[in-house]
Formats: C-alpha cells, structure tokens, sequence
C-alpha cells in the first residue's frame, strides 16, 4: 500500500515547539518522521513532527503551541500499542513521553507509587521488588511498553485474571487536557471525584489528553506460588478445564493456553520444555498465602486429570517457573522463524464459548489458507489469534485483513467483545457498529466532545465517522489500517 | 442469555421535563418534588462458570447476595439498598481493601440517557478495552448522567469465611504487616481486623502479626468522610478516641461530622459540568444535584 501524502507542519509550530522545549528535541527529518509513522501494528499514518518534553510545562507547551495552529497532537509511549492507538495522521505532531521516564516517590506503607509515564512497566516491578511490591498490569510487551502507554489502553496482561486490568491499579493522572490546563483526576483518597474522570481517562486511547504523572498502587508479591503445566490431547478438553477451575471456586493469578502450532513454534526457539506431542497446553498460576496455594494447586491438577490432561507438571522450582513464563511471554518473538510478518488479534468471548470460537478460528484461517496459532488468556476467553505470513506473497495482505475481519465477527456473535487489551484504535475503529448501537456510539462521542472540543487530541481513533466528534476531518476509506 | 427489557423504563423516563430515580430509599432517595421513576429489579442470569451476573438496577443487594452466595460466589456490593443505588453513589463494601472498589466489579451497564434512549455501556465479558469507558462515569454520577437500568457486574469465588481479630501493636504496622488484610479498622483505642482465606493461613496469619480473635465489626458512626490514606494518623490524631472509625489503607472515616476535604480544582469542576452538559443539556436527570457539589 503506498504510504498517505505527508501534510508539512506549520513553520510557525516547530519555531514555537523549538523555542519551548529546545532544537535537539523537536525532530522534523524525513528519516526520524519515517521511524514514527506507526506503531507496533501494521497501520501507517504520518508524523509532521516529533518532540520530547521532559517536563508536565513543556508537555502543556506542545499541546498549546498545537491547538493554537489548529494542529492534530498525539501522545507516545514505547510505541507498542498493536491496535494503532499512537499512530499519527495527517502529519500530527507526535510527543513522546520517552524522556519523562523517572520513578519520582514510592510510598511502601500505602503501596503506591509517583511514575512518569515514560516508565518501562517491568523497570517499576524491579524497582518496587526490593520492597516486595510490584506493578500487576503486566502485558507481554511489559519489558518495553511504558506506564503511560498502559494507561492510554487500560492494558491488561496475563496476571490480569485476579488482579484486574490497568485500571484497577491506578489512583490519580496528572492530565494535560487537549486544551493545555493541567488538571489533577482522581487522588489518593477514595472517591474523591464527583464523576471518576481518572476510571474514564484510562483507556482514553490519547483522546482525552496527556498523563504527565501517574499514581499506581502497588500489589504485594505473593508469600507463595505454584505453577502448573497440563497438557492436553484434544484443545476442547484443555478449554473444559479452565471453565471447570473457575466453577469449582479457584481464581488463578494467570490461566494461559497455547494450541499445538504455537507450542511447538515457541519450544524450538525458547526451550522451555513443553510438551511437543499436545494439542493444546495450559499454564495455571496460583498465588498467595501457602495453604491456599498448596491446595488450589492439587485441586487445579485434579480438575485437568478428570478433564483429559495426558500429563500435568508442576514447576519445581523458581527456574523452572521463569522458564514456562519465558516461553508464554515470547511467543510471539518465536513465530519469525516461520514467516517474517504476524498479525495478532485481540477479543474476548465468554470462556464457555472457548471451544467453539476456536474452531471457528482454524476454520476462518484455512478458507483463506493462510497459517494461525493460538496463545492466550484462556482464563478471562481473552483470544489472540496469530495470523502468520509473507508480506511478500501478493494478496496476502488483504486475505489476512478478511480473516481478521471474520474473526472479530465470530467473537462478537458468540457474545463476546471487540477487544480485550489492545484497544480499538484505528485498527477496530470501523467495527465499533458491530458492538454498539448509535445510541451508544453517540455517548462515547459525547463524552470525547466534553473533554476534547477541538477535536485535536489523536483524531480519528476510536469512534467510527458518522459520530459526533469534529474529527471527521478527513474521510478514510476501510483499507487505512494496514 | 436474555437481559432485561428497558423499553418501558426508558418509556417513563420519556424524553422531556425533570424526572429522578430512587430504589429504597436507602441512601436519599429521589429529589423531592420532582417525578420518580424506578428502574427494572430481579436478576436476570447468572452464570457462576463465567463469574459473571446480570440484574436489574433496583434489584436489592440481599437478593443478589443470597442468589452468588449459592454458587459460592459474591460481590463486593454494601450490605444495603438496591444495587443501581450502590453503583449511583459508588458505595463500596467495608471489604473493599481487599475486594476493590465497585466500580472495578462492573464490566457493563445499560442505562436510559437524558434523550429517553436505551444506550450500553461497557460489554459482557470479564475483560473488555471496546471504547471509552462509560461504566466508571456512571459509577458514582448520582443519576445525573443517565439512570442506570441493567448491570452485568463479575463475581468472585468466595474467599472462605471472614474472622476479625484485634491486636495491640500500632495498627498502621499491623496493616503493613499482612499480606492482604480484607479490612482493618481503627477507632483512636482498639483495631479490628478481618482476615479471609483458607483456615490454616489466616491462622498463621494472626499468628505471626501477634492478633487475638475478636467480635467485629464496630458500630460505625454515620458520616463517612474520605482522605489520603497516608494522612489518616494525622486526621485521626486531632479527633477523639473512639468517636471515629478509620478504615486503614482506603482512607474512609466514620464520624458524627463531615471532615473538611481540599476543593475539587475549578478545572476539574469545569470539565465535570461540560460533562454533564454534553450528556444532558437540559438539566432534566436528577435535577439540582451536582456530584461536584456533594463533597
């Protein structure tokens, strides 16, 4: 596809941007807008400018010198947002919280934390681990992906089953409205809002302004922890299982399955000693106090043994335990060994629809021949079908985008969600109608209009056109968000 | 699965002229003089394997207790009032150092807006990033934004059973000490704490932070406040001994007065109004209350 015409920001904006922040961290070469043309999907826009404030003024100063020229902004964290939440159209000016990456205060009685929001989500476990504290959100992306980043896609992760997703674990934003004020949601103490400005500004996908700083609350590292391995003959049966640990009243830290295809892809490259002969394995974690822990755990395998579990291992100890995690958490670094490019989708059904989907998925793959695997969060029916492929190859790209399309479809039908942590960005935009009636799109927009009224900040995400937002600037055919 | 039928709420609710919501009562009711409606009760499925529930908004919070509570499983609501009344006013479980805020518990609403139109908020899975996040705008919106109607909230598997114990260390190290204490309460004299889990841990629990079985909860006295939870000992220490009780760690406190709290920054106030503005221009929901006002 070839790439968007570029529209060149204003002269006036970069001299005002470079007044404000300084030369070396307002960027406008061809080479550095290419880098910032996307984010870690396959969607291409195009970036007018990027700059690096280090500091919540110099933030409020870039979104003020944009607004004043009438200039679309978009905030950046890591870059590794797959729905393209971050991806700048019509030559936006990019602003990277790269820079603003300091731990600022960590409050251990409270268990809270002061972040900015260019803080590396694993680099804020590391250093609360020394306290026995962690931050729970915990994608895969987790040893790049900013906390700033999480916060704009309410992020969620494989601990995310007991432990809620990003917006559980966020007390207050500093925020940079799109209209420069700089604004405190939300605060340490309980209800402190009249509405819950802070619970609506997570997941806000960059359209409700700029986090600047971040209070999360921090969750104790578990006294003990068991994690468990099955495997099974038939993927049905491992599903079964997870549907059967829940009913019998375990919730797991994490309950994460992988089909044959990704199992084998991930043991070539990783090693992590997983069952190669399976259709499907399971990784149950549970965690907590030790008498809970040691009894979940020998129910947990009870329940896959009478469910059709050939073999169940539990992790002996703590190496053995990162090794199983190591191999989950890069999967998909190990599918490059089959084909150069990936696609991997995101959506949520209902864990009894698990089975079903699933097939529906193998199924969807192969009418457009075309290869996928599983690995995802069986616990929460959270799926993220992985379509493999040769960009290469001609046509290939619009087979993968009408398996994508037919996939989002069949989870939706089975009453399930567009999206469970990814985020809708441009990529689900126009599959919003698939979930929501105009009435509820108009909400939405209603309450995108009362925080942005200009319409500046990352136009163009979320809501499909036709809504009410001033964002309908320009109008982009179907084909965009590739 | 088959919600529940908002068309003649939405119907009553109509599209013009002021009109409020009430369920019991139990928490202030309607505005007076102004004409109330009262939102669909009773649940409408419930299934225990996807840890999710769906019922009406005046459904009362026992009824719904009694129904997960079969299942082993429950949802960290108060004790009182309906469960539109708790979401409303974002009321919140006196477990919620544990159990989260409510406001984490609800995956989806479906509500009847100021222009008399049934409209979804959120989406039925236990995980779901579909869009803006209106459930966490109504939680806690006071019937202003739009009258909730139908929730899907997800449940829990019961923890065990609750024990409170008291001890005579300083309670803020004893807080500090546990691991996940689901409340721990302090009234200037005496702590309580409430311990869930399995028999042997919370055993060894209470052993190890030196606690003593006891009879809780207090009474609480009946105007709660809120503050940081980091000022709590300096709050406390300027009010007499057990003429509160301090919820450790959430930061609530029970009292016979409203303890003074920093005003809500004018900008935020502005954003607020333009919210409910945008979301009923007529002013017709729950006219004369402004969550920004009721601190």
């Amino acid at each position: 596809m070839s790439a968007p015409v570029r529209p060149v920001a204003p002269t006036a904006l970069i001299a005002e941007l470079t007044t404000a922040l300084s030369p070396d961290r307002v960027r406008t070469s061809v080479t550095e807008l290419e880098i910032y043309r996307r984010d870690a999907s396959n969607i291409e826009g195009s970036a007018g400018i990027v700059c690096f404030p280090t500091t919540t003024v110099e933030v409020q100063a870039c979104v003020r010198a944009s607004v004043r020229h009438g200039w679309p902004f978009v905030a950046r964290g890591s870059g590794t947002g797959l729905a393209g939440g971050a991806t700048p159209l019509d030559g936006a000016l990019v602003i990277s919280t790269t820079k603003m990456n300091r731990i600022l205060s960590i409050d251990t009685d409270e268990r809270m934390a002061w972040v900015e929001p260019g803080v590396i989500n694993l680099d804020l476990s590391r250093v609360t681990s020394r306290h026995g504290l962690h931050f729970a959100p915990d994608p895969s992306s987790q040893q790049s992906c900013s906390i700033g980043g999480n916060v704009a896609n309410n992020s969620g992760g494989p601990h995310c089953l007991a432990e809620g997703v990003t917006n559980s674990h966020i007390l207050a934003l500093e925020v940079v409205l799109p209209d420069g004020e700089i604004v405190m949601l939300g605060g340490l103490e309980p209800e402190c809002d009249a509405y819950d400005l802070r619970g609506v500004f997570v997941g806000s996908e960059g359209m409700f302004g700029i986090a600047t700083r971040i209070a999360v609350r921090l969750t104790p590292n578990p006294p003990a922890v068991k994690t468990l391995l099955m495997a099974f003959a038939d993927t049905g049966d491992g599903a079964r299982t997870v549907s059967a640990i829940i009913a019998a009243g375990m919730l797991p830290a994490a309950l994460e399955m992988m089909d044959a295809p990704i199992t084998r892809a991930v043991e070539d490259f990783v090693h992590a000693g997983f069952p190669l002969d399976a259709a499907a394995i399971l990784i149950v974690e549970l965690d907590g106090q030790a008498h809970a822990v040691e009894a979940d755990a020998q129910r947990a395998a009870d329940v896959g043994w009478t469910h059709g579990a050939t073999s169940v291992r539990i992790a002996a100890n703590e190496a053995e335990r990162a090794l199983i995690w190591k191999g989950r958490k890069n999967a998909f670094g190990a599918i490059a060994r089959i084909k150069p490019n990936y696609y991997l989708h995101d959506t949520v059904v209902p864990r009894a629809k698990l089975v079903d989907v699933l097939e529906q998925v193998y199924d969807i793959a192969r009418r457009h021949d075309l290869i996928v695997m599983n690995v995802f969060h069986a616990g929460d029916g959270n799926l993220h079908p992985l379509l493999v492929f040769d960009k290469r190859e001609p046509g290939v790209l619009d087979r993968v985008h009408a398996a994508g399309e037919e996939i989002v479809a069949a989870s939706v039908a089975a009453g399930g969600v567009l999206s469970g942590e990814h985020g809708i960005g441009l990529e689900k935009r126009d599959y919003m109608s698939m979930m929501f009636s105009p009435v509820d799109l108009d909400l939405q927009a209603r309450l995108r209009q009362a925080f942005d009224p200009t319409g500046l900040a990352n136009p163009r995400k979320v809501l499909p056109s036709g809504s009410r937002c001033s964002d309908g600037m320009v109008a982009h055919g179907a084909g965009l968000w590739v | 699965m088959t919600g529940i039928d908002l068309s003649l709420f939405a119907i009553e609710v109509g599209e013009f002229g002021p009109v409020s919501v009430a369920g019991l009562s139990t928490r202030g009711g309607g505005v007076e003089g102004v004409r109330t409606v009262v939102a669909p009760s009773g649940i409408a499925w419930y299934n225990p394997e996807e840890m999710t529930v769906c019922c009406g908004a005046s459904t009362p919070i026992s009824e719904l207790r009694a129904r997960l509570s079969e299942a082993g499983q429950f949802v960290a609501l108060p004790d009182f009032g309906t469960v539109g009344g708790a979401l409303a006013t974002a009321s919140n479980s006196l477990f919620r150092l544990r159990h989260g805020p409510i406001r984490d518990s609800v995956l989806q609403i479906r509500l009847v807006t100021a222009q008399g139109e049934v409209a979804q908020a959120g989406g039925p899975t236990v995980k779901n990033v579909s869009g803006f996040d209106l459930c966490r705008l109504l939680v806690g919106s006071h019937g202003t934004l739009g009258f909730i109607g139908e929730v899907i909230l997800r449940t829990r598997p019961s923890l065990g059973a609750v024990r409170w114990f008291t001890g005579t260390d300083d309670p803020f190290v004893i807080r500090r000490s546990l691991y996940r204490p689901s409340s721990v309460l302090w009234d200037g004299k005496t702590t309580w704490v409430a311990l869930e889990g399995h028999a042997c841990d919370v055993e060894s629990e209470a052993s190890r932070v030196r606690l003593e079985p006891v009879v809780g909860p207090p009474r609480f006295p009946p105007i709660s406040s809120c503050v940081s939870p980091s000022d709590l000992r300096s709050v406390t220490s300027r009010m007499a001994p057990t003429s509160f009780v301090a919820e450790l760690g959430t930061g609530i406190v029970h009292s016979s007065v409203l303890l003074a709290r920093p005003c809500i920054d004018a900008s935020v106030v502005t954003l607020q109004q333009r919210i409910k503005t945008t979301f009923d221009p007529e002013g017709r929901l729950n006219p004369g209350r402004a969550p920004w006002e009721v601190r």
